[in-house]
């Protein structure tokens, strides 16, 4: 079995989730390749190969948007019986849709874990992560996983450079139409998300969206990142960049810091797996002190300000 | 424009969901709601048609209980509904719902898809692109912001970094995040029309699909477990010093 790993170009580095998911691969043993989409370079091509891939197809899709041209190239290249992961992630999740429809063969979601044995299973979370459920493909294959970020450790090895096939851009006429006319960041202020050992997240408890400036004040005597729960960027307080959870953010910090969020399970399973957790929650019943290490029974707009007091007199 | 919106009927979120000891799928009542974040590509659809003097068709499929969920759905404003409500798609995976949902898609003749990201209770997130598949059309995906431009879409697309601006020509698919648009609340007219609406109810079958349920989707639950459980927490309620509590665990994290 040949498991390859789809890999999206992120500012010129390979996705973190792709090294994640190589790792992951690397441990199955086998022939491990990468479909890389992306302007491609060489410090790419070291990163992947030193992950383990032994080959890298790469795509460049200039400026249209790559989904179905990946799709329709992944399945040249595939064989029957392959393991193709991707990540949670947009364009990930375009292309293993579209490849599951291409070539009729199911898709596996949100896993959490890879089980190859007699036949390959995917774990995956549910009811806000109590419960595990591993689905096995009944099919011949390929067999298609998309895998949720942080669930292994991305770890080089002892890889190579590895051998870069470049990969033509099919012409699928208007399927695979859709360009990008412009990229736009919407940089962060502090430590990102997905790397700070130390979060501070806001939720609706805070009752409006002036509020958050206790998060962001907080955070900033951690040398923290701020996070946010879905309710509040869909009400427009913060940018999406920032939500934590299910169709946000997965986050692992060392602290994660809680601030007037109930515990939605959309939230949850962003969350917690964080080694400390701290919440505070005027509602004793709130699903989050189920997580918290740490549970404050009271209201944000008391206890956040003597935080932030006690932490500057230090 | 004529505009098909996929939406889907669930258990209330707010009620703890439970699974069949046997088949492992979730026990969905009689008595379903429509995905709250559905709501989203129900209001860009009825803009959408608004503007260009088109109508709104809901997609559905939906293999147990009443059309509760579909008739709040079409209270928003939405002209009919098209559920597959078949007892034999039960346990279907996402592959197999495309294809039901695009078989009645391809009888409707329609300019645009519209669908959430992904579903509140099941969230496989890939329903939209595997539509798009197989419509033959382009996905333009994850958008917060929709416009028409004179037959084609333009739409901002998230990314982990920000957004990127993606257009296509139509016929396209389009998902759209939750917060992309205010949507409406239903009026009290709305809601008495909605009981009015044709809601068309083919099997599976009839729509020339076959090989649909858990059978026909390629993949089996070969275990349900408890996941690994954190260890009980310390609850303090407040009484005015409770922030030191706080202090003194990120002292013991090393964090100050």
């Amino acid at each position: 079995m040949k498991i390859w790993v789809f890999a999206e170009d992120a500012a010129g580095s390979p996705a973190s989730i792709a090294l994640e998911m190589l790792t992951k691969a690397r441990s199955l043993g086998g022939d491990v390749a990468a479909f890389f989409v992306g302007p491609g370079s060489d410090s790419i091509w070291s990163a992947l190969g030193s992950h383990g891939a032994t080959t890298v197809h790469h795509l460049d899709p200039g400026t249209a948007l790559p989904s179905a041209a990946a799709a329709a190239a992944l399945a040249d290249l595939i064989g029957a019986g392959d393991l193709v992961l991707f990540g949670l992630a947009p364009t990930d999740r375009d292309v293993a849709g579209r490849l599951s429809a291409r070539l009729g063969v199911p898709v596996l979601s949100n896993a959490v874990d890879i089980v190859v044995g007699d036949s390959v299973a995917a774990v995956n979370e549910i009811l806000g992560g109590t419960t595990l459920v591993e689905t096995a493909f009944t099919g011949s294959g390929p067999h298609l996983v998309v895998v949720r970020p942080k669930s292994f450790v991305a770890e080089s090895g002892e890889g190579g450079t590895p051998e870069v096939i470049p990969v033509p851009m099919p012409d699928l006429g208007h399927a695979g139409s859709a360009v990008i006319v412009e990229r736009h960041e919407e940089p962060a202020q502090g430590p990102k998300l997905s790397e700070a050992s130390v979060i501070v997240s806001g939720g609706r408890g805070l009752g409006s969206a002036e509020k958050f400036g206790m998060i962001e004040e907080l955070a900033g005597l951690l040398g923290a990142a701020t996070g946010a729960t879905r309710a509040i960027v869909d009400s427009g307080w913060v940018p999406y960049a920032m939500q934590v959870g299910q169709t946000g953010k997965i986050v692992k910090p060392n602290v994660y810091i809680a601030c007037g969020i109930s515990g939605a399970m959309q939230h949850l399973v962003g969350m917690k797996d964080s080694t400390t957790i701290i919440a505070i929650n005027k509602d004793e019943e709130a699903p989050i002190f189920g997580v918290a290490d740490l549970g404050i029974v009271g209201d944000v707009h008391k206890v956040l300000p003597k935080l932030i007091e006690a932490l500057k007199a230090k | 424009m004529k505009i098909a919106v996929c939406v889907k009927q669930i258990p209330d979120p707010a009620t703890p969901y439970r699974l069949d000891p046997e088949t492992h799928f979730v026990v969905r009542p009689d008595d379903q709601v429509l995905d709250d974040t559905d709501r989203y590509g129900i209001e860009v659809g009825l803009q959408l048609a608004e503007a260009t003097g088109g109508t709104v068709v809901l997609v559905s499929m939906s293999p147990a209980g009443n059309l509760q969920g579909i008739r709040q759905a079409l209270a928003m404003g939405a002209d009919k509904a098209v559920v597959i409500s078949d007892p034999t798609l039960r346990g279907s995976g996402a592959l197999v719902t495309a294809r039901v949902l695009a078989a009645a898609i391809k009888r409707e003749e329609v300019d645009l898809v519209v669908a959430g990201t992904e579903s509140t209770d099941g969230y496989a997130g890939v329903v939209p692109q595997q539509l798009a598949e197989l419509l033959g059309m382009p996905a333009l995906t994850f958008a917060r912001k929709v416009e028409h431009l004179d037959g084609r879409l333009r739409i901002e697309r998230q990314t982990a970094a920000g957004y990127d601006v993606v257009e296509a020509a139509l016929p396209a698919v389009v998902s759209v995040t939750a917060g992309a648009v205010e949507p409406r609340y239903p009026t009290f007219k709305g809601i008495m029309q909605a009981k009015q609406k044709t809601v068309d109810q083919p099997t599976a079958a009839e729509l020339g699909v076959d090989s649909v349920g858990a059978e026909g989707s390629g993949q089996k639950i070969n275990e349900v477990r408890p996941a690994p459980e954190r260890a009980a927490g310390r609850k303090v309620v407040d009484e005015g010093e409770a922030h030191l509590e706080i202090v003194k665990l990120l002292e013991q994290a090393k964090v100050v």
